[in-house]
């Protein structure tokens, strides 16, 4: 499966979704980042139970806390894939990549090249 | 243990508007356990007040640091040397913690961050229910360990009022009555005859700032106040 999906995506990969804590999400966005997306496993197939719930709760926050900056909430967003799906994956970094496009750049991160 | 909850964004955006410089103190006791004001959080609320200064092309400096304890002096006395540097503090402590960091540096502003809201218990992870307001009247012994005047929505120690409805408080269907419980629990522990204990009005001189000195402890303060 020689899949390809946008090259702007940078992949941190994490044991478990349930890892992601919310300052690693705010942290992207405050260093200017455009967008941050946790890709975690389907609901329900957690192999720890609610890994991806809890990360889908700091998904929520992190976009409550970028509203009450002043940013889109919609540049932090969760999506859930089991990990034999490859195209899903390469979907969905297109899918993010062409909704943060639309967004237009993370005004931090235009200041910060000023 | 006390619990706080994180002001509105807003309230503390505004607070800290003019200042270039700012302290962040978080409390690494019981705020921090409740989620409100400990390490994490102070990170957390200074991400945010860094991204809205800069959005608002009026950039913040906010450092933060998270002392064991702002209700205990020698914790607050790490600070002294750092505070002067800065233009006003902000305090993620319960209202006494930020209280005693005020006194501490009378000349800097202090700002609170959070709203303290009680004392609590753990029912899960980031879930607190009150239980106690410290009234320092306990009528816990004859109420079988329910305490009417955190649960009971008048803060009756004789009760119940006449608004208690099959079980709940006329408040609401979702709050119990705490007389109501205080009843079904003294009837199952035989000693229903309690409920008839009548408790003296409350001598609410005891509303003026109250000053706690435990049995033994008596002598360094005397000391001190002469």
């Amino acid at each position: 499966m020689r899949l390809e999906y946008p090259s702007n995506v940078k992949i941190i990969r994490v044991p478990c979704t349930g890892k992601v804590d919310l300052m690693h999400l705010l942290r992207a966005i405050q260093k200017g980042a455009d967008g941050v997306y946790c890709v975690g496993c389907l609901e329900g197939t957690c192999h720890y139970n609610e890994g991806n719930f809890r990360c889908r709760e700091r998904v929520e926050h992190a976009r409550t806390l970028l509203a009450e900056v002043g940013l889109e909430a919609d540049r932090v967003r969760m999506y859930n894939l089991s990990s034999g799906e490859g195209p899903t994956f390469a979907a969905y970094a297109k899918e993010m990549t062409e909704h943060i496009k639309s967004l237009g750049p993370n005004p931090l991160g235009a200041r910060d090249k000023e | 243990m006390i619990v706080a909850k994180r002001k509105p964004f807003e309230e503390i955006k505004d607070m800290l508007q003019g200042y270039k410089k700012v302290l962040n103190v978080g409390c690494g006791t019981c705020v921090a356990v409740c989620l409100a004001g400990g390490e994490k959080e102070v990170s957390v609320l200074n991400a945010e007040v860094d991204m809205a200064r800069k959005l608002a092309d009026d950039p913040i400096q906010i450092d933060g640091i998270t002392v064991e304890r702002q209700c205990d002096r020698e914790y607050l006395a790490l600070l002294d040397g750092k505070v002067g540097d800065y233009d006003a503090i902000m305090s993620m402590a319960c209202g006494v913690g930020i209280q005693f960091l005020a006194e501490r540096f009378p000349k800097t502003p202090v700002f609170p961050a959070v709203d303290t809201s009680g004392l609590a218990v753990n029912q899960a992870v980031g879930w607190y229910e009150e239980r106690c307001r410290s009234c320092q009247s306990c009528v816990l012994a004859w109420t079988g360990g329910i305490c009417p005047v955190t649960m009971c929505a008048k803060g009756l120690y004789n009760g119940p009022c006449g608004g208690t409805n099959q079980g709940n408080c006329e408040i609401s269907p979702d709050q119990p009555c705490a007389w109501f419980m205080i009843y079904e629990r003294l009837r199952d522990q035989g000693r229903l005859d309690h409920i008839k204990k009548i408790k003296a009005a409350s001598d609410w001189l005891d509303q003026v700032p109250r000053t706690l000195i435990q049995p033994g402890y008596q002598k360094p303060e005397a000391a001190e106040a002469e």
